[in-house]
């Protein structure tokens, strides 16, 4: 089984054929920049918005500093609610675990709310190799299912199909769709209700994940939009929930901090339609056997970095995706792990260790807007260079540095190698000139900067991993040499 | 070593001796004055219906809400004053048993409850399965729910809705306009598995 937050290829090789993707990318842009500006609408309206980001950040990095506290706390308040609490230290574990939990409610079919911890440790996979059959429930996972794709996106995982795609898709994959459905999408969400219902009704084991656990009580936070998340809470009689260990916060108080945010910053809604808060057992109301599985997978390695743990603060809201002008181009799919983005770029190499994921952490411009968006403070550039400094560099990148670096340490090889570079780029720029001149249009101010993808010895090494600015013309000093003699 | 033991000595060993203690600043906006008006503008704008109304006329408007409904779903606790204006057919969870999931899947069915406290700023209604509110699956498998809020059951925002509730473990749920997708192109679109219509009665010691 692959691993869900492992890319199987770097970075810059997946973004290259993303961005050749027309459709892909205009879909993007259009989800992307119709969340962003709802998102600032309803963050405006809020006067302490920045406040609550500051108490949402300290409140974090407490529950961080007192987890093993927190965590028993958490335990003893469930399991005296009627819960019962596992603990996973890694995903194939957590995997077994759920398996087994389903194998003796004597199921072999289950129904599950879209939980990104479930999806970063394979349990549709694992439960498909154990014989049991998961029905995502979520509008967009369905999608992803039925057209048997991954997500690619944490909140919207089908943000890469418009709704012709989606129509299309329903009408032949789609049992009982109807033949002249259209892709009106109040239209596509009756077929999808019609299509899950008999599932909620007769399904005896529910999965979800949380977005939040609280210690205090021992509660567990379910924030949803479609009401199939409650469906999946409320009508099977076992409610299995994966959750990872930071998702734990002090008390139910601290609630009112995150309940502010995340909505806001998510779909940019002043709040969700459906938030579900339950405390193990309740009698007559809802599921009879509820258990909990708290998951380690990385985690604590994570943590064990003062500058890289604070990935472990995400609330998953989404809105460092949005806002990330990489992300926009490429889409989910290019980071290779079920978190995208850059919140992905930074946790997926973190959790997976060493090894996996060396060219996330360059896949930013290190912009920032990622940080000014996040309802947590996470301080994804910082991080960023973080792991660039301390971690393996990719061979390409580390090839580009060694041979710019050799050349920048003498201004007569540097000055060469830029008139190499400048003879062999002059074909391009007549090219960039005259599709300019094709287009018709005075090259706005970013398309002025044409860029090469391959430059000539010794800089080769340095487009070996990106692309870089055509060279100008003569430099100032090439023009004063030819004007006014070697002085 | 089980997997818990594991798990806490790997994070005691992650956070090294004395791990630095965080003060939480709370110096958001923890209180204020609810405001009816600005309730009842957020569930317009999540497309909820609203009706205001006084005391006396709570019957009325309950009745004018449930024209097309075919059989009432009620929670054991709801005041029976509520329904002397309505004469369809009522069925009370639990009375004299609880109602199925095929009950309340039925056509025509509308859940009718109150709410433990309602949210001003961002148009929520906090169901605590209160008496009047009853088991989660009443307001979730019915097409159609009526809710009905006193006005000084509107909190003014999030954290004073979270305090006045009377036990946090009851089972909650929180809700902002009918069950709604944004999964289409990041559209808004009413109506996916929980009830299609929601329906919100104000009531207001002075009348609307
Ligand atoms: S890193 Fe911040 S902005 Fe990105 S998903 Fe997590 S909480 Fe949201």
């Amino acid at each position: 089984m692959s691993n869900p937050i492992a890319a199987p290829r770097p970075f810059p090789a997946a973004a290259h054929d993303k961005l050749a993707d027309r459709q892909l990318r205009a879909n993007l842009h259009r989800a992307t920049h119709t969340i962003r500006d709802k998102r600032l609408r309803v963050v405006a309206e809020l006067p302490d918005w920045q406040r609550l980001r500051e108490a949402a950040s300290a409140l974090k990095a407490d529950a961080k500093s007192r987890l093993p506290e927190l965590l028993t706390q958490f335990e003893a308040a469930a399991t005296a609610a009627g819960a019962t609490v596992h603990w996973a230290r890694d995903a194939a574990e957590a995997c077994a675990v759920v398996a087994d939990l389903v194998r003796s409610a004597g199921a072999t079919e289950v129904v599950k709310v879209k939980s990104m911890a479930t999806q970063e440790i394979g349990l549709n996979e694992a439960l498909e190799a154990a014989g049991i059959a998961a029905t995502e429930t979520d509008l967009a996972e369905l999608i992803v299912q039925l057209a048997e794709d991954t997500p690619s996106h944490i909140l919207v995982p089908a943000i890469h199909y418009n709704r012709t795609q989606i129509r299309d898709l329903f009408r032949t994959r789609m049992a009982g769709a109807p033949a002249d459905l259209t892709d009106d999408p109040p239209a596509l969400a009756e077929a999808a209700r019609r299509h899950l219902r008999a599932k909620f009704l007769s399904a005896t084991v529910g999965i979800s994940g949380a977005n939040f656990a609280v210690a205090e009580t021992g509660s567990l936070v379910v924030v949803e939009s479609e009401g199939n998340g409650r469906m999946c809470l409320t009508l099977p009689q076992t409610l299995i929930s994966v959750v990872g260990i930071e998702k734990v916060v002090p008390t139910f108080r601290d609630l009112e901090v995150f309940l502010q945010l995340l909505p806001r910053s998510s779909t940019g809604e002043r709040m969700n339609p459906y938030t579900s808060i339950w405390t193990g057992v309740t009698p007559g109301d809802g599921p009879e056997n509820v258990h909990i599985v708290l998951v380690d997978n990385g985690r604590t390695t994570t943590l064990a970095d003062p500058v890289g743990r604070q990935a472990l603060h995400c609330i998953r809201c989404s809105a460092c995706l949005n806002v990330c002008p990489v992300y926009e181009r490429v889409g989910g799919h290019a980071y290779g792990s079920v978190y995208p983005g850059p919140i992905g770029a930074i946790l997926s190499p973190q959790l997976t260790g060493e090894g996996f994921n060396r060219t996330l952490p360059y896949a930013s411009t290190l912009c920032g807007a990622c940080y000014d968006a996040c309802p947590v403070r996470i301080n994804i550039p910082e991080v960023l260079v973080h792991l660039r400094q301390t971690g393996p560099h990719p061979r390409a990148e580390r090839a580009g540095m060694r041979a710019m670096s050799w050349l920048m340490s003498d201004r007569r090889r540097y000055a060469a190698a830029l008139r190499a570079a400048r003879r062999g780029a002059a074909p391009l720029r007549l090219v960039a000139r005259r599709a300019a001149k094709r287009r018709g249009s005075v090259p706005s101010e970013g398309d002025q900067r044409e860029t090469v993808r391959r430059l000539p010895w010794p800089l080769s090494a340095w487009t070996a991993s990106r692309d870089a600015p055509l060279p100008a013309g003569p430099t100032f000093r090439e023009w004063w040499e030819k004007e006014h003699g070697r002085s | 070593m089980g997997a818990r033991e594991v798990i806490l000595d790997r994070i005691r060993a992650a956070l090294g001796p004395s791990p630095i203690r965080v003060e939480v600043p709370r110096e958001y906006r923890t209180g204020g004055v609810p405001d009816v008006d600005l309730f009842v503008d957020r569930l317009v704008d999540y497309r909820a219906a609203v009706r205001r109304c006084g005391p006396n006329d709570l019957a009325a408007a309950v009745a004018e809400a449930l024209a097309d409904t075919r059989v009432l779903a009620v929670p054991p606790g709801l005041p029976g004053e509520w329904l002397t204006a309505y004469h369809g057919e009522v069925v009370r969870d639990g009375d004299p048993r609880p109602l199925s999931v095929a009950d309340l899947d039925a056509p025509g069915v509308t859940a009718l409850t109150g709410c433990a406290v309602a949210i001003a700023e961002t148009g929520t209604l906090v169901l605590d399965a209160g008496p009047d509110q009853g088991r989660r699956v009443l307001t979730l498998v019915p097409d159609h729910h009526v809710c009905v809020v006193h006005a000084g059951q509107i909190a003014a925002g999030v954290p004073d809705a979270l305090a006045r509730l009377a036990d946090p473990t009851r089972p909650l749920t929180f809700v902002s306009g009918p069950s709604a997708t944004s999964d289409i192109e990041l559209d808004r679109v009413e109506g996916v598995h929980g009830p299609r219509r929601l329906e919100v009665i104000v009531v207001e010691p002075s009348g609307p």
